[in-house]
């Protein structure tokens, strides 16, 4: 068997204006565990989802085990070769037992006696993996709490029938599980990569990647920035290269304007329903930033604040989403109608909509956030990602809103387009508008008055503009461990 | 330790247990070998439409057509079989075939399963009344024969719903195939990602609905003794009725053959319990919506009581 | 004219409308001529009552995937019955007979969205079970004489001027309305992105609980009214009037080209769909097919056109 288990040479892969990857280059060996950081947007999951076949990459060349397979990859052929990626959406089948679903992954697990071959094998490598964990076969996927799913796709992964594994992927596996069971996996890993496996491991918990990797990249912008012996990293020098160097961020604002801090508090909410942890309070005219790593609660307080959920809130509120198709755009309708559809009350009379007033509403908007397109009249997926996104925000500025919350709404739209619509921002809150914008870019940070910081669904620093720094916001993001 | 999952698995039992116990309460002369009979008989059909349409709820389908194409079952049982069993056996076994089909065109095409099982009922319909203008026909004396056989110490539908139930529930949730069935209603993702064919599939749930939906029009055709193609109108609504009253959801590939079998058993004697309560005919079937609603009902509470994950 | 004849043939009404010409056309053919007009006419009289439930109907398909009124059948013999009753063939009876049949209907409306919504049965079984019990009440209340309509009711139903039922040119309104509503008011708007995207309709800040019970109440109250029109039409109240409603009813609003995946509703199609399903049953009728021949088309029919559409395209 050769020495690597995958390399990727110079892999490119681009979604419309954006770079996932911009010319990757990674070679994992037999036997190794390879950690693999990176803030968002650094190309992570894209490079899994090469691997693992679900995408072609634009340019670039794959070798697996040491002969190409360029041309003909596909999640068959990668399930063929030994590749499997537990991913953070579960590959479960809610409706089926643990057993159950190791036989979906393995086809020989048929015929008479196929359930007990099936639970002997899932449990043999859950006992193996997480011994004391507690999971029966049988137990039906939707009545385990999460960790415990986590535990049994994970343990699925690992195990072997006929095709032999060759490499493990393994994104925030430990998201779900305690400091115990994220213990017992690590110390697994290194058990697993002593037979020959390799494992690559995704995680945002430092902690981990320093202790259970053998070396560890770093990605950033698509790309892999640093790549050393695990040994040769520590917590600071991680975090700084995963930072940026000579970047070109300058604090937009230099100190909070005084003015407002004696603005009237229009919303006050506690994230994550408790009334013990720091409190988000928004101020009017105020640009609130919501950073930390994805997914860390950020898009569920800004909900939370949309829905009155343990919220306060002394304002019409309007909400810009991030995930246009499932939370935005209405794919049938003009971009006229995308953008007047918040504001209807404002032209209906005797409740018949003005249709003249309406098509003005949508050519004001047309020019005030300069939306690239022939006639407003079009079907709203003829323009561009970042027009959309514009028409989205036109939709919230055009309404009554006076406080406007944004949900990463500016992911994956062209720089020429951000800079608009930054420009814009500040322009209304000028105005008395206020913000509430997560975002995961650490550059839109600059035009916040202030910022939360989000770790693991709650606030871990509240920061000033002035002190705001690509630094302060990596620390608070990142914990030593699983909290 | 009871958990609430145990608790709505039970409710389709319990449903039909206090159904029955109210039955021999009003009338306790049906507590005998021929009044269960005489109540039960069309148990057995209901029951095998029901699973015929549990399976194609089983991948998130629905099939709006099982009660037309029971009468056509029976219509070309009562004139092609009869006469002709070689082209008789030959037409169902084109009648199964063409459901698997239709399971490929809406896998392939992505179509909503309402709609063209909807379109499909009159397709059924139109063939029957091609073939029998008028109720007519005759039943092949084997399946009346089959239909009115004496069993011992227990009538023929009880134990005829526990065989089916009992072999499809082998069948569908302890063989490793039936695994594959109820992954792609769980999670079709899943299941391709793992190489499984979600076409191949369907289609395998679907042509064995339509098996049993042979089967239940056979088995009908056996009863009445003479076919009509509107006979099993309501055997549409029945079926949906017992997957979901035995426990089946309409999406997650979460179904009990056992449970549809007896919900469909509650639904037949429902029926007959209100003629003894001499509830007019007019009610039996408000009560039959009834009954649903409050099975429902109590799922409802059930399931919100259930921690939410 | 080009552009024009193309702009039409984008709209996916016309479709239907195009069917329905040919097959009148075929039929015409086939008759040489004769009857032209009596077809059209009675085509127009027999679809109207379809139209009516085939409105509402579109409706409650338009708010999304999954929602459909299977009640309306039921509601519409419980109002007729209700209407016979009260009005009891006296025309002074008729306006609160009226209000005691749409009542009822509104009744079931509510039953209905009180199911779905705190019961959080699926609409299919919701309305499915509801329409058992309506029936029931339908069949219990309407045992009996059948009851004649009164006199200006059966006359409203079943006049024409110059081959024009009244029906038809009221049913007409009643569309002409119903799209109004669709296009200019903020209700109607908020069908239309429930239909498309729920969520994104709930962020947008509109109030999709109160318009979908809207909704569910709307489909009730026209199955009501054509229960009512329906027995002017049929001299009283047959407890099977709502039979073949069903299947209709839902038939026009696929062929007439409304999404079956929601949010896009069209208002002509049902008329086309409506004419080109009884222009259909008609010309297969001269053409001395049998009832086989024509239940089968109808179903090749529906199976054809949503294959043809085919189904969502999934966005991930």
């Amino acid at each position: 068997m050769s020495l690597e288990a995958i390399r990727l040479d110079g892999v490119e892969k681009s979604f419309g204006a954006v770079r996932a990857l911009a010319g990757v280059d990674l070679v994992v060996s037999a036997g190794e565990c390879l950690g693999l950081v990176g803030h968002n947007g650094a190309g992570k999951s894209t490079l899994m989802h090469v691997l693992t076949g679900t995408l072609s990459p634009d340019k670039g060349n794959l070798s697996v085990g040491g002969s190409s397979v360029s041309g003909e990859w596909s999640a068959a052929a990668s399930q063929r070769a030994g590749i499997r990626c537990v991913f953070q959406e579960l590959s479960l089948c809610p409706n089926l037992s643990v057993a159950e679903n190791a036989r979906i992954m393995h086809k020989p697990l048929s015929g008479f006696g196929w359930k007990k071959r099936a639970s002997d094998l899932i449990r043999l490598k859950l006992d193996e993996i997480f011994p004391g964990h507690g999971i029966d076969p049988d137990d039906e996927i939707a009545d385990l709490a999460i960790g415990k799913r986590q535990m049994a796709e994970i343990a699925r992964a690992f195990t072997v029938m006929s095709d032999p594994l060759r490499l493990v992927i393994l994104d925030e596996p430990t998201s779900s599980l305690d400091a115990v069971t994220a213990e017992q996996l690590l110390t697994y890993i290194g058990k697993e990569t002593a037979k020959g496996t390799a494992v690559i491991l995704i995680s945002h918990l430092l902690g981990e990647i320093l202790s259970a990797s053998d070396r560890i990249v770093v990605m950033k912008d698509g790309k892999s920035v640093a790549e050393r012996p695990a040994s040769g990293f520590d917590r600071t020098s991680l975090v700084a290269a995963m930072g940026s160097e000579g970047h070109g961020a300058h604090a937009i604002l230099a100190s909070v304007q005084t003015s407002l801090a004696t603005s009237p508090i229009l919303v006050k909410a506690h994230p994550d329903g408790s009334s013990k942890g720091q409190e988000l309070i928004v101020r009017k005219g105020e640009v609130i930033g919501l950073a930390g790593l994805a997914g860390h609660g950020q898009t569920r307080t800004l909900l939370q604040i949309f829905s009155h959920d343990h919220a306060s809130v002394e304002a019409p509120m309007s909400f810009i989403a991030g995930d246009r198709q499932s939370d935005g755009v209405f794919n049938l309708w003009s971009i006229a109608r995308n953008v007047t559809i918040r504001s209807l009350k404002s032209f209906t009379r005797f409740g018949l909509i003005d249709p003249a007033a309406e098509a003005s509403m949508a050519d004001e908007w047309k020019s005030r956030m300069a939306i690239r397109t022939p006639d407003m009249d079009n079907n709203i997926l003829t323009l561009s990602g970042g027009n959309q996104q514009k028409a989205l925000f036109a939709r919230a500025l055009a309404s009554d809103a006076t406080v406007i919350l944004m949900d990463d709404p500016m992911r994956g739209v062209d720089i020429g387009t951000k800079l608009e619509v930054y420009d814009m921002i500040r322009k209304e809150a000028a105005n008395g508008r206020s913000f509430v914008w997560y975002t995961t870019e650490f550059d839109e940070l600059a035009y916040c008055d202030r910022v939360y910081v989000f770790r693991n669904g709650k606030i871990s620093d509240e920061i000033n503009a002035g002190s705001i720094s690509e630094e302060r916001i990596l620390q608070a993001s990142f914990a030593e461990s699983a909290a | 330790m009871i958990n609430r999952r145990h608790l709505r698995a039970a409710l389709p039992f319990l449903s039909l247990a206090i159904v029955l116990a109210a039955t021999f309460y009003v009338q306790p002369r049906t507590m005998s070998y021929f009044g269960l009979n005489l109540m039960l008989q069309y148990a057995i059909p209901i029951a095998l439409a029901t699973i015929a349409q549990m399976f194609i709820i089983t991948v998130n389908d629905l099939d709006l057509s099982i009660g037309p194409f029971v009468g056509l079952v029976g219509c070309i049982s009562a004139t092609l079989l009869l006469n002709d069993p070689l082209l008789g056996v030959l037409a169902l076994l084109a009648c199964i075939i063409a459901y698997g089909l239709v399971g490929a065109l809406i896998h392939i095409r992505n179509l909503p399963s309402i709609v063209v099982t909807l379109g499909l009922s009159f397709v059924w319909l139109g063939i029957a009344v091609l073939i029998l203008p008028s109720p007519g026909g005759k039943a092949p004396v084997w399946l009346k024969a089959i239909m009115s056989f004496q069993m011992p110490w227990v009538p023929l539908p009880i134990i005829a719903a526990i065989l089916i139930g009992g072999v499809v529930h082998l069948a569908l949730m302890t063989s490793s195939l039936g695994v594959i069935g109820r992954g792609a209603g769980g999670n079709p993702k899943a299941l391709q990602r793992a190489g499984w064919s979600m076409l191949k599939t369907k289609v395998a749930m679907f042509t064995i609905a339509g098996f049993f939906g042979v089967l239940a029009g056979l088995s009908l055709l056996g009863l009445t003794t003479s076919a009509d193609g509107h006979v099993a109108d309501r055997y549409t609504l029945y079926s949906i009725a017992g997957v979901i009253l035995g426990g089946g959801e309409f999406i997650g590939g979460r179904v009990s053959p056992m449970g549809a079998v007896v919900g469909a058993l509650t639904l037949a004697l429902a029926g007959a319990f209100l003629i003894f309560l001499k509830i007019s005919p007019d009610w039996q079937i408000g009560a039959q919506g009834a009954i649903l609603i409050i099975v429902l009902a109590m799922r409802a509470l059930i399931t919100s009581g259930e921690a939410r994950r | 004219m080009n552009a024009a004849l193309k702009r039409l043939g984008d709209q996916p009404w016309s479709w239907s409308f195009l069917g329905a010409t040919a097959v009148w056309l075929m039929t015409i053919a086939f008759t040489g001529g004769q009857g032209a007009g009596e077809i059209l006419t009675s085509a127009l009289s027999f679809g109207t009552f379809t139209i009516i439930v085939g409105l509402g109907q579109m409706m409650v398909i338009t708010t999304g995937p999954g929602n459909v009124d299977l009640s309306i059948p039921a509601t519409m013999t419980l109002s007729g019955v209700i209407a016979m009753k009260v009005m009891d063939t006296d025309s002074a009876n008729m306006l609160i007979g009226i209000v005691a049949a749409l009542s009822a209907s509104l009744v079931v409306g509510v039953a209905n969205y009180i199911l779905i919504r705190l019961l959080r049965i699926p609409p299919i079984i919701a309305t499915l079970s509801s329409s058992f019990l309506v029936l029931s009440t339908a069949i219990s209340y309407g045992r009996g004489i059948r009851i004649k309509p009164p006199l200006p009711l059966a006359d409203f139903a079943t006049v024409r001027y110059a081959g024009v039922p009244v029906v038809a040119v009221a049913v007409l309104g009643l569309s002409i309305l119903l799209a109004l509503i669709l296009k200019r008011t903020i209700y109607g708007r908020t069908v239309l992105a429930i239909g498309q995207n729920e969520r994104a309709a709930w962020l947008a800040g509109l109030k999709v609980k109160s318009v979908r019970f809207a909704t569910y109440l709307l489909s009730a109250l026209f199955a009501g009214i054509c229960g009512i029109v329906q027995s002017g039409f049929s001299g009283g109240a047959a407890l099977n009037m709502g039979d073949d409603f069903l299947l209709a009813s839902i038939a026009v609003v696929v062929i007439g080209g409304t999404s079956v995946a929601g949010g896009k509703a069209n208002v002509p199609g049902i008329w086309g769909a409506a004419l080109f399903m009884y222009l259909l049953v008609t010309m297969l009728n001269i053409f001395g097919a049998s009832p086989g021949v024509r239940l089968i088309l109808t179903g090749v029919m529906i199976i054809s056109v949503i294959t043809l559409a085919g189904g969502e395209k999934t966005t991930r």
